[in-house]
């Protein structure tokens, strides 16, 4: 920017600041109307204890205090957990690989490749879970008719011990594309210089890769993994699904938000939902925050 | 999603906030001047329900009350419409004249207060109309909570051609059930019907039929779980010795693969309510023919007990502002000698009034799915079968949840169903008194 006369400046600082205000403020208005006063509600409902017979009581923290004692609340977190640990792993390592196979350059039909990986995104996760329910069918699934067409026992897919790997399957197949596209944008805009230095040093693909394009993608990186960590503890629409499949082996509480959503709507216990919700989300935050920290502490270092 | 679900909770619950209902009333009886005045005023009701083309009853109301206009709302289903419903009526407004409800749900409706008594509006009247277990289901000597739209009373709908093969009669008692599952899984392969772990519905149905009461409720704060009793520990002992032998299989029901199941003949039968035929023919096309409707077998010898599953109600809101044309349209619906006929033939509700189960025109149509038989005819014979006092609990959202982690997981995983019923006694209880109720 050229420099101006500081009165100037200021005068067109506090247009600006009022255009700015009368831009967001339609954004805020309904921010506050839709999210924060919700939220706001439910916080304070959290504090009550309601019964069919009897009706609202104020209880302070009753309801944290009973779901920290709630083995179904810990049951669904720590699933929830495993899946955090086992799937988003895999997913990103994979959408990396992908990543990095189309920006080489070296993939025949490259854009195809990438929007055939993409195109799951599109595809609604209810949409994506009624599809691979359908796959997974114990009796007449595709996978089990394989199977017994190779002459092989078929996998039980939907039963209780592999019903949270059938889980993260799907998953991965939802977001895989998603992140890879990330990912993409982010090693297109790396400056080519730094690949014609490195191709001067002799350096392989392999090197480039490693030494270059992961280091210059780091931020991309970090924000899938904070995404698929939210992703993780919020999973519902999925199980919710596959709950008509396998009823018995997902049950009301597999994960937080589906115990939830079970709490308020089968068990009407609105106020010790909204206590579950608001436990998972400050979960969530301190999951968020910790990730950051960590990787904010190892970038000041290096 | 948490966000979402903190949203969506809290959506719920602000309408939380207004007085759910203004005590009740205990209102006069209607006079006929009233009633002919609320019919010839410009009024507009609103109805929610679930049944596909339902507009087609409502429009012969209009036709014959060209005064009163009823907007239909299609809720898509009870799971759906419950907590719509619940959230309006907490809110006090928004709520519909006139809901269907289900006979397990109108505890829960009423135990808000929510559910208008009929009786002023002359409702008790209408008793001889019904079938006495259907009238029991829907009044008690408190009162008249809603109109009986349809019922499901138990049969058992058997493929012939598996039966004959297998060399056995469709069963008379359950012992004979027993040994025809073993002849027919060594004979044809096949099971001689599945048991779905996510089915309460099903369940409950088996206990009524048992002669277990399993529920009850006083209309207040008092209700009885009886869930763990030897009525039912006899129903869950003879179905856990089935599925240990391999003779009965324990799929989820009304999903794709169980569709599959009934249609290539994993399963040889299914103890079903009366509005299995017509859904069975939708589900399982290739097998037309092959079909035939069967009672119930018996506990005892000779006798001849069912059971119900399913089956709703037309009930009018206790905060709608006009009960009366709400009253009359509900009456209309279910009882109007045509527009019963037409819910019975068109939407394929099993009827609840004396006069369409003895109407020609439902009872003597011939099914080709099921080798011509009349199949309403029999069911309709069924429908007098059915043991008159069952009730339910004011929470039957919970009651049901809680069978797919109990009982239901035990039938699933193959595994000890006594002891799944006895925690789902315990689960239920445990909740019951948590909600303020005093367990007795």
């Amino acid at each position: 920017m050229t420099s101006a006369p500081p009165a100037r400046r200021s005068r067109l600082g506090a247009a600006q600041t009022r255009a700015a205000w009368i831009l967001t403020v339609p954004f805020l208005l309904v921010f506050a109307a839709m999210f924060l006063v919700p939220l706001g509600y439910s916080a304070y409902l959290s504090t009550f204890t309601s019964q069919l017979v009897g009706g609202e009581v104020f209880s302070g923290f009753a309801n944290y205090q009973r779901a920290l004692g709630d083995p179904s609340f810990w049951a669904g977190l720590s699933r929830v957990a495993i899946f955090l640990v086992v799937q988003v792993p895999i997913m990103l390592i994979a959408s990396l690989f992908f990543a990095l196979a189309l920006d080489s350059g070296r993939m025949r039909g490259g854009k195809a490749v990438r929007l055939l990986i993409f195109l799951p995104y599109a595809v609604p996760s209810v949409v994506a879970t009624l599809m691979w329910g359908y796959l997974y069918g114990q009796n007449f699934g595709l996978i089990t008719q394989i199977f017994t067409g190779l002459g092989l026992p078929a996998p039980e897919l939907l039963a209780p011990d592999t019903i949270l790997g059938s889980t993260m399957n799907i998953v991965c197949w939802e977001f895989i594309g998603y992140n890879m596209i990330i990912m993409y944008a982010a090693l297109r805009t790396i400056p080519t210089e730094l690949y014609e230095a490195a191709a001067l040093d002799g350096a392989s693909e392999f090197r480039v890769a490693w030494n270059i394009k992961i280091p210059a993608i780091r931020q991309a990186i970090i924000l899938t993994v904070i995404f698929s960590i939210i992703g993780s503890f919020q999973l519902f629409n999925e199980p919710n699904l596959l709950f008509n499949l396998a009823p018995n082996a997902i049950g009301s509480d597999f994960t937080p938000n589906l115990y939830a959503y079970n709490l308020a709507f089968k068990n009407q216990d609105v106020n010790y939902a909204a206590a579950i919700a608001f436990l998972l989300g400050m979960v969530i935050v301190v999951l968020s925050v910790v990730v950051q920290g960590i990787v904010n502490r190892k970038e000041k270092l290096s | 999603m948490t966000l979402g679900a903190v949203v969506l909770v809290s959506a719920l619950a602000l309408s939380g906030c207004a007085p759910s209902y203004s005590g009740t009333s205990s209102t006069a009886p209607v006079s006929q001047a009233d009633i002919d005045k609320a019919m010839n005023t410009e009024t507009t009701l609103t109805f929610w329900s679930w049944v596909p083309d339902i507009q087609k009853e409502v429009d012969l109301f209009e036709a014959k009350y060209p005064k009163i206009k009823v907007d239909v709302v299609d809720t898509s289903g009870g799971t759906q419409q419950y907590p719509k419903l619940r959230a309006a009526l907490k809110a006090g407004k928004g709520a519909p004249d006139v809901a269907q409800i289900e006979y397990q749900y109108i505890p829960s409706f009423r135990q808000t207060q929510s559910l208008a008594d009929l009786t002023p509006y002359g409702a008790a009247d209408t008793k001889d109309q019904f079938v006495d277990w259907i009238w029991n289901q829907v009044a008690d000597d408190k009162g008249v909570w809603a109109v009986p739209q349809d019922a499901g009373p138990l049969g058992n709908l058997y493929r012939s051609d598996i039966f004959k093969a297998a060399g056995v009669e469709a069963p008379e008692t359950w012992a004979d059930y027993a040994t025809a599952a073993q002849t027919i899984k060594d004979k044809t392969g096949s099971y001689i019907a599945d048991l779905p772990g996510n089915d309460p519905g099903q369940m409950v149905g088996f206990f009524w039929q048992a002669g277990a009461k399993p529920f009850g409720y006083d209309g207040d704060k008092t209700v009885t779980v009886n869930l763990d009793s030897p009525d039912t520990q006899k129903v869950v002992s003879f179905w856990q010795d089935l599925v240990k032998k391999d003779l009965v299989s324990t799929d989820a029901d009304f999903n794709d693969e169980w569709y599959q199941g009934l249609a290539q003949g994993k399963y040889a039968s299914w103890q079903v309510a009366a509005w299995g035929p017509i859904f069975l023919q939708g589900t399982a096309k290739n097998t037309s023919g092959n079909w035939t409707a069967a009672k119930i077998p018996q506990w005892k010898a000779g006798e001849d007990v069912s059971g119900n599953w399913g089956g709703s109600t037309s009930a009018v809101m206790e905060s709608s502002q006009n009960k009366i044309a709400a009253y009359e349209f509900a009456k209309f619906l279910n009882t109007d000698s045509e527009s019963a006929l037409m819910l019975a033939n068109q939407q394929f509700l099993f009827p609840t009034t004396k006069a369409t189960l003895t109407d020609p025109a439902f009872v003597d149509q011939s099914s080709d799915f099921y080798g011509g038989q009349k199949v309403n005819e029999f069911f309709a014979g069924v429908s007098d079968t059915v043991d008159k006092d069952f009730q339910w609990l004011p929470f039957m959202d919970y009651v049901y949840s809680s069978y797919t982690e109990t009982l239901g997981k035990a039938i699933s995983e193959k595994g000890d169903m006594t002891a799944g019923l006895t925690a789902w006694q315990s689960a239920v209880e445990s909740y019951a008194k948590q909600q303020g109720f005093t367990v007795k």
